[in-house]
């Protein structure tokens, strides 16, 4: 199996679905020669051209709202959003269009959309190129919501995306762009929604973890194993449609989870994860399920305040000893 | 078949185009104003926004259009989805919120949507379908077909910063697309002239858009107008914006009844009386000897049965059953 960036998988997930089916395309700012500023993109306008990898103005509610009135008409787009920051600017058509128009029509319109955009502090980017926003996405009936945290997952989760008949926003970590693992190429490679991976066994403590904060809660583990403390670290990989039933049965095996994600804690992506464990492991946990987040601050600039206020291995280690009582 | 045979005698072609264009805008009131009532009497559950007066709009535009030609409507959209080829009664069916409704009683009046014909979807935020329609656009191109979208939106869309984001990217990329303003000069209860500067025709203008204003009273105007536009978009020329002046002769909603605060009665009886677009295409019908009154009546009566065989099937329709809540929810 060949070894890719994070970011090669995502071009390799892209380039494969432009080859496979001519009614994808590519749009966004900056996303042809430039490439994006990840570099993600680069060298698909040279196969593909500037009609299937489309230079947009710096309009994000424009270009999201050409993607849904492309979908409904037979094409499948996939618009590029630089930063998830800027979801607060294409919100009316990702919330009131595209997640709605299946369910207002009765089934008969279908928008197959793929917005990508991106996530994560610790860039010092501050507070407006900062932030991880899934949750706002993950609250909207009808659309899907996808969180890759390897590189196999980018491409396998990115395919299936492009090929589901829905509105898909996939959200990547910024920083796992250099990040590389094995990603298998065969062009059918999809992983399924709604199913979870779990990303290390374990026996004492579940550590149900997303995105970025999956190779947090590795870190963690490791520093657990030394401790004698059996971490397992599950990865939902999309949070909605979620995998109940793995988070469950996971957390009724270690009797206790503690649950991470980068976005806000306070009513954030954890706060579900939790209640769902809370609710369907109730009678097998021996503790609370606790959570952990971003600070509910706008993410700071300065180095010393950005690196307190997502979580770290360090935070997610002592949480699981206190946990565990150890 | 009297009414054609009439139009036999002078033009066939005309004859059929303008006849069927009255009948249709007949359909559109009567139906609206049935509308008007099932709200009234409390049949028709939520809230609905009339087309009444603003009918040549619709019916000039959509009779410019093919059926494989895309539109995309308004919250004050059940014109535009007659116009576009739906059917009555399952449009009334949808009103009033069951499952023979266009959309199985999930909609309402402010979201039908017809595939079939092109409508992609009435819409209740106000400029919210600028960027589907011009999607449709660029799909329409990049597909390689020939067929044109059509957008309409009410003068109040003129506030949203959507709207020149999409013209913008149109008028770059050359999109078959045509932005059809109606304006009925007023944003809900304000007038449009206290809340818009400068010239409405400047702004696509200035995205280097071929941009006209025409009485959206006369139909035959507006058809003449769009089939122009539709015609040189379909061929490669690129969007057009359509200004189109017209009055909303019922309040924003059904239940805005007492207007004097925001416009006078005599503003209303002045168009009502003098500029109705129904009345404006009988007479010249009948001055182009194209219809005779009878001819004319024919065709309402002809309408008024539609109107009533539909609301019928939709009274009679069932509820969806609460298990549905659920359907629909993904594809």
């Amino acid at each position: 199996m060949p070894e890719l960036s994070f970011a090669q998988a995502v071009n390799a997930a892209l380039a494969e679905e432009l080859r496979r089916d001519e009614s994808v395309f590519v749009v966004g700012e900056d996303v042809a020669e430039a490439g994006t500023p990840f570099k993600v993109l680069a060298g698909l306008v040279e196969e593909f051209g500037p009609e299937r990898v489309l230079d947009s103005p710096i309009s994000e509610a424009g270009i999201t709202g050409l993607g849904v009135g492309a979908a409904m008409t037979g094409m499948r787009p996939v618009v590029d959003i630089m930063f998830g920051d800027f979801l607060t600017l294409v919100m009316d058509q990702l919330a009131n269009q595209a997640a709605k128009a299946h369910y207002m029509s009765g089934g008969r319109l279908k928008v197959p959309l793929t917005l990508r955009t991106t996530m994560g502090a610790t860039r010092r980017s501050a507070a407006q190129h900062s932030q991880s926003l899934q949750a706002w996405v993950a609250h909207v009936p009808g659309l899907k919501v996808a969180l890759p945290a390897t590189p196999a997952d980018a491409k396998g989760l990115l395919k299936t995306a492009i090929r589901d008949d829905n509105p898909v926003v996939v959200i990547e970590d910024k920083m796992d762009y250099a990040v590389k693992g094995e990603v298998p190429d065969d062009d059918d490679f999809t992983i399924p929604f709604g199913v979870a991976e779990v990303k290390r066994a374990g026996e004492d403590v579940t550590v149900v973890a997303t995105s970025s904060m999956v190779r947090v809660a590795l870190a963690a583990a490791e520093q657990l194993e030394a401790d004698g403390i059996s971490a397992e670290v599950l990865d939902p990989r999309t949070l909605s449609p979620l995998d109940e039933r793995a988070l469950v049965r996971s957390a009724e095996k270690t009797g206790r989870a503690i649950v991470v994600d980068e976005g806000h804690r306070r009513y954030g992506v954890t706060a579900e994860l939790a209640a769902v464990i809370a609710d369907g492991a109730f009678y097998s946990l021996d503790a609370p399920v606790k959570r952990l987040g971003a600070l509910d601050v706008p993410i700071p600039f300065s180095p010393p305040l950005e690196d307190v206020t997502v979580p770290t291995a360090e935070v997610v280690a002592q949480t699981a000893r206190e946990l565990c009582r150890k | 078949m009297s009414a054609t045979g009439t139009a036999t005698t002078r033009d066939p072609v005309r004859g059929h185009v303008w006849l069927d264009a009255y009948r249709k805008m007949t359909l559109i009131r009567l139906f609206e104003e049935q509308a008007n009532d099932l709200y009234r009497s409390a049949k028709m559950p939520g809230l609905t926004h009339l087309y009444i007066g603003e009918e040549a709009v619709a019916v000039g535009v959509c009779s410019a259009l093919r059926r494989d030609d895309w539109i995309t409507s308004t919250h004050r959209g059940h014109g535009h989805c007659l116009a576009k080829g739906a059917e009555v009664g399952r449009m009334f069916a949808e009103l009033l919120g069951k499952e023979a409704g266009y959309c199985r009683g999930k909609g309402g009046s402010m979201h039908i949507a017809d595939h079939e014909n092109g409508n992609l979807g009435a819409n209740a935020i106000v400029g919210g379908s600028t960027g589907i329609a011009t999607g449709a656009a660029l799909s329409a191109k990049r597909r390689g077909t020939d067929e044109v979208a059509v957008c309409f939106f009410g003068e109040g869309a003129l506030g949203q910063g959507l709207l020149y984001e999409v013209m913008n990217m149109a008028s770059l990329w050359e999109l078959p697309v045509v932005y059809v303003c109606e304006n009925n000069l007023y944003n809900e209860y304000t007038h449009y002239l206290d809340v818009t500067a400068g010239d409405v025709l400047a702004r696509p203008r200035a995205f280097g858009i071929e941009s006209r204003e025409v009485d959206g009273q006369d139909v035959r105007a507006v058809h003449a107008q769009t089939a122009e536009l539709v015609a040189r978009a379909r061929a490669g020329g690129g969007p057009a914006f359509l200004l189109c002046n017209t009055y909303r002769y019922h309040g924003h909603h059904v239940g805005d009844v007492d207007r004097a605060y925001y416009r006078s009665k005599d503003e209303e009886e002045l168009w009502r009386g003098s500029r109705d677009p129904l009345q404006r295409l009988g007479t010249w019908l009948e001055e182009q000897k194209l219809a005779s009154p009878e001819d004319l009546k024919r065709l309402e009566d002809e309408a008024r049965a539609e109107i009533e065989g539909g609301l019928a099937f939709a009274l009679d329709a069932p509820f969806p059953d609460p298990s549905q809540v659920t359907e629909d929810v993904f594809a």
